[in-house]
């Protein structure tokens, strides 16, 4: 029996009916569209599906849409503004932190959460907030140079959202 | 200055912004209009007779569109080597290892698809099964396959110069061995696909592959359609390292099922199923015996070899062949023999994985040179140079390093790492270590006989004059290649990056043998290098005629024509294409020079749309020896590397605290993608060194088919990698370009492995380095001196 659930995504309200064991990562690619989270695993194992959920990362693949009633939700889709791309987004493409990009979506995302709440981190501080996501073609040092590059100032304006 | 404008730069990946968004579409992320879902049946049984199959109840269920099993895929073999065809898309006679392919279900959604794969009834009758080297080479051994006797799928015995004869000479003979464990390629995105077969008889594949050309034979083969009329195009892929780099019964199943349903139907592997499939790294096992003089000379080795191979060949002959081959260089080696044994088990079956054959040969070697070195009181360096090749030398199996900074690399990884002040000098517990590989740039022959070119490229200059787009069926599985093409394009036809545009992995825009052998920078590079450079005289011939100008006196530099000699006077010319933008903002000024989008528009007015055409096929490579043809390439990258580790001597835990790289890649085309390869390809390696095995119960079922339990690097386990370039000019490579993205794997384990021996003193001859594993060998080492003091 579907549920009706309303939740916001990306700053936009919807309304949606879902299936009691329906992923909040099926429903955001299938009902929404948003293909950015994937599915390296589906059983939480790989980061590849990371969204961000009332301000912290969560595994969509192990969340129920049910659960994320009520809730904000940011994918990599939101992340873009009128201003252009986030700034995480840019240091990923300028620094080569991007090879296959299957797992660059949660990469991108782990790191804002981070960056929101500590906009100066350690190495050692960026490697453990994404130590949940694999990625298993570039070997993070690029990965790791990128959000390092993303200096206090540039993360200003888009901290706002989620 | 560099000579180049686009070559050699820190450009931006072309996909980079799309991947940074979301937007970039994987296979996974299509839907089309009707679309079903496919899925598989997989063998519960290692080993077992298919007595009966019954589909009833799985046709009744409503919503099911199509059922096929043997009977209806018929039996048309395939495989990776024409000569080892030895798989069915589903097995008939019978099943052999836990995930072999039975039957498949295409319905409206994958619910339903696999609620009636689970009502198909198959009668099966267990057999005895072989799982490790010993039970399939054992008398009166179960046979995987029955025309395989004692199991062996394929052998190979080769020798160079006179290994015996040269032992005499030899004043210091070491054997060792090393065995390893089964791998995943483990990519982050599992094998997907959609198949749509139309009423014209056309079948398009959208998959995510490594080959595009290959999967597009095997399927029109299989399935009994004109190879025309079967078009794959790869979508974004998330990575390959080799398990995708031939046709799956995923693809060949989803093809059919849109033959029988007339949808399209989409399938895709879960996580558990990508390691049945398997199609990675073999489980070696090296025993090696190396002669040396006293001064370090190498005068011989002798390599033995068996390999698990799993239940099918797969690239097995090509794993068995690459695991002699790769040991020919980087060292002068006067005699080499080998004896390589591959045996089906009844496992999934084996494949390629990133340094192909090569990296656990390499392994077992470079250690042993590290054991040698130390008795013959040398420097593990000074032994590697003093044996080392340089360009134009020749391996006793043919190998030509027609380029080979070999030499140079082991330099910078001693200067960088501060190895002198190191080795031998760090405390207890922390250890040095260095080794050093080689790999083709590319395989010197198809994996099918045959005379083809190994990729055709054309540039298409679009008719306004502005972009040239760059058509190939290469792969971009996230190495880079699109990138590397569209750099390589720009340069040759002289013009801006960003006037480029690369169309890829689509095998409706030429041959291309894909993403393997790390083949594509140096084959589909010359390709495209001379279909850039044929656009580019076709447009300078009309000028010439326009300008009366020879064409010698004029080139294409930066996105503008330059005159070499006196600049004529071009208004007319000028004139006609403004006259054909009127209205457009973005014409040239009457002060600018002559821009390569004018004077392609005017090529265009004069013959009609602007299509260079290249193509690459290598020279004959290699010697008339059986076997000769695995291990040729026209070009050679090599690596030298030195990894720093700790050991906690209470746990066995080993820590990659750093690693230096250095990696002759010939001339580097995008320099950030050369060190995101090398960086890659050590996590890769580092994870086999460590904790990478996949681990069956006694009935060939995967315990750890998961990303939890097949534990590959996480961020946390990767230490630094100073990753250094060191350039050769390659006469065979575009711009003098060649491989980066298998080679640097392959000294990596070596490396590590040698450092662990400079920190605990302890050899240890299995991988992986699990805390374990190095915890008992320091156990057994103290048990042992204690006895002997
Ligand atoms: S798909 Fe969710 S963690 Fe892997
Ligand atoms: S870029 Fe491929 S998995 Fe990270």
């Amino acid at each position: 029996m579907k549920k009706i659930i309303r939740l916001t995504v990306n700053n936009e309200e919807h309304q949606l009916a879902v299936e009691p064991n329906q992923t909040l990562l099926d429903m955001l690619r299938d009902q929404l569209g948003l293909t950015g989270a994937k599915k390296g695993c589906e059983m939480g194992e790989c980061g590849a599906c990371t969204v961000i959920m009332d301000g912290i990362t969560v595994n969509s693949c192990l969340v129920l849409a049910m659960q994320a009633n009520g809730k904000r939700i940011t994918t990599i889709e939101g992340l873009e503004t009128e201003q252009g791309l986030h700034p995480i987004q840019k240091a990923f493409i300028e620094k080569g932190a991007i090879q296959c990009g299957f797992c660059t979506s949660g990469m991108i995302l782990s790191a804002k959460v981070l960056l929101d709440k500590n906009p100066k981190p350690t190495e050692e501080e960026i490697r453990s907030a994404l130590s949940g996501n694999l990625c298993r073609c570039t070997g993070y040092q690029k990965i790791v140079e990128a959000v390092q590059s993303v200096s206090e100032d540039d993360v200003g304006p888009a901290r706002q959202e989620s | 200055m560099s000579q180049y404008n686009v070559i050699g730069t820190r450009a931006p990946r072309v996909d980079a912004p799309d991947k940074a968004t979301g937007r970039a579409v994987f296979v996974d992320d299509m839907k089309m209009p009707g679309m079903l879902f496919g899925a598989l049946l997989q063998s519960p049984y290692a080993h077992a007779r298919i007595r009966g199959i019954d589909v009833s109840a799985a046709k009744r269920l409503p919503g099911v569109k199509a059922v096929v099993t043997a009977k209806e895929a018929g039996l048309v073999r395939f495989g990776v080597s024409p000569a080892r065809y030895d798989e069915t898309l589903f097995c008939s006679d019978k099943v052999r290892h836990v995930g072999d392919n039975v039957a498949a279900v295409a319905a409206v959604d994958l619910e339903t698809a696999m609620e009636a794969v689970s009502l198909i009834k198959v009668d099966y009758e267990e057999l005895p099964a072989v799982f490790t080297i010993e039970e399939a080479l054992a008398d009166g051994a179960p046979l995987v396959h029955e025309e395989y006797p004692r199991n062996i799928c394929a052998e190979v015995h080769q020798e160079f110069g006179d290994v015996e004869a040269a032992f005499k000479e030899c004043d210091l003979i070491k054997t060792s061995s090393l065995t390893s464990k089964l791998q995943n390629c483990a990519f982050l995105e599992p094998q997907a696909c959609i198949a749509f077969y139309d009423h014209w008889g056309s079948l398009t594949l959208y998959t995510s592959t490594q080959t595009p050309h290959y999967v597009q034979r095997t399927v029109a083969m299989v399935l009994g359609l004109p190879v025309g009329k079967v078009r794959v195009v790869k979508p974004y892929t998330g990575g390959g390292f080799g398990a995708k780099a031939s046709a799956s019964h995923l693809e060949l199943a989803a093809c059919l099922l849109s033959m029988k349903a007339g949808k399209p139907v989409k399938m895709r592997f879960d996580r558990e199923q990508v390691f049945w499939h398997g199609r990675s790294r073999h489980q070696f096992f090296h025993t090696m015996t190396t002669g040396v003089k006293k001064d370090g000379t190498i005068l011989a080795l002798k390599n033995e070899c068996y390999l698990n191979g799993g239940a099918y060949c797969s690239f097995g002959i090509a794993t068995v062949y690459y695991a002699g081959s790769l040991l020919g260089g980087p060292y002068k080696l006067p005699n080499m023999k080998y004896d390589g044994y591959r045996l089906y088990t009844n496992l999934p079956a084996s494949g390629a994985q990133r340094g192909h054959g090569g990296v656990i040969a390499r392994s077992c070697w470079e250690q042993q040179l590290d054991m040698i070195a130390e008795e013959l009181g040398m420097d593990p360096i000074e032994l590697r140079l003093k044996n080392v090749m340089t360009a134009g030398d020749v391996t006793c199996n043919d190998l030509n390093m027609s380029s080979l900074g070999m030499k140079e690399a082991i330099e910078v990884v001693r200067d960088a790492s501060d190895w002198n002040n190191k080795k031998g000098k760090l405390p207890k517990g922390k250890g040095i270590g260095m080794a050093c590989g080689f790999f083709v740039s590319g395989a010197g022959y198809p994996i099918y006989r045959s005379d083809t070119y190994h990729c055709t490229v054309v540039v298409k200059l679009a008719e306004d004059g502005g972009t040239a787009v760059v058509y190939t069926a290469s792969a971009e599985i996230g190495q880079g290649s699109d990138t590397t093409f569209a750099m390589i394009a720009a340069e040759a036809l002289g013009v801006p990056l960003e006037m480029v545009r690369v169309e890829s992995g689509d095998t409706d825009f030429g041959v291309d043998l894909g993403a393997y052998s790390s083949r594509q920078t140096l084959m589909t590079g010359q390709a495209t290098k001379e279909a850039a450079e044929d656009a580019k005289r076709q447009v300078l011939e009309v000028l010439s005629k326009e300008l009366n100008i020879p064409v010698e006196d004029m080139d294409i530099k930066n996105g503008l024509v330059v005159f070499k000699n006196t600049k004529p006077d071009f208004t007319a010319l000028r004139t006609r294409y403004q006259k054909e933008h009127r209205g457009w903002i973005d014409n040239p000024g009457a002060e600018e020079e002559l821009s390569f989008r004018e004077a392609s528009r005017i090529a265009y007015l004069a013959r009609g749309t602007i299509v260079g055409t290249g193509k690459y096929r290598p020279p004959e490579l290699g010697g008339k020896f059986k076997g000769a043809a695995v291990g040729t390439s026209p070009a050679y990258g090599c690596s030298a590397q030195v990894a720093e580790v700790s050991v906690d001597e209470g746990t066995g835990k080993i820590t990659v605290e750093k690693m230096v790289d250095a990696h002759d890649c010939g001339r580097a085309i995008n320099r950030t993608s050369v060190e995101g390869q090398m960086q890659g390809s050590i996590s890769m390696a580092l994870g086999e060194a460590l904790f990478e095995e996949v681990k069956f119960d006694d009935k060939g079922r995967i315990l750890n088919a998961d990303l939890a339990e097949y534990k590959i690097p996480t961020i946390l386990d990767m230490p630094k990698v100073d990753a250094r370039i060191v350039e050769s000019n390659e006469p065979n490579g575009p711009f003098g370009a060649k491989e980066v993205g298998e080679g640097n794997i392959v000294p990596t384990i070596a490396a590590i492995l040698n450092a662990v021996y400079d920190a605990i003193g302890v050899r240890i001859h299995e991988l992986p380095l699990t805390p374990e594993r190095v915890y008992l060998a320091l156990q057994e080492y103290k048990n042992k001196s204690k006895t002997k003091s």
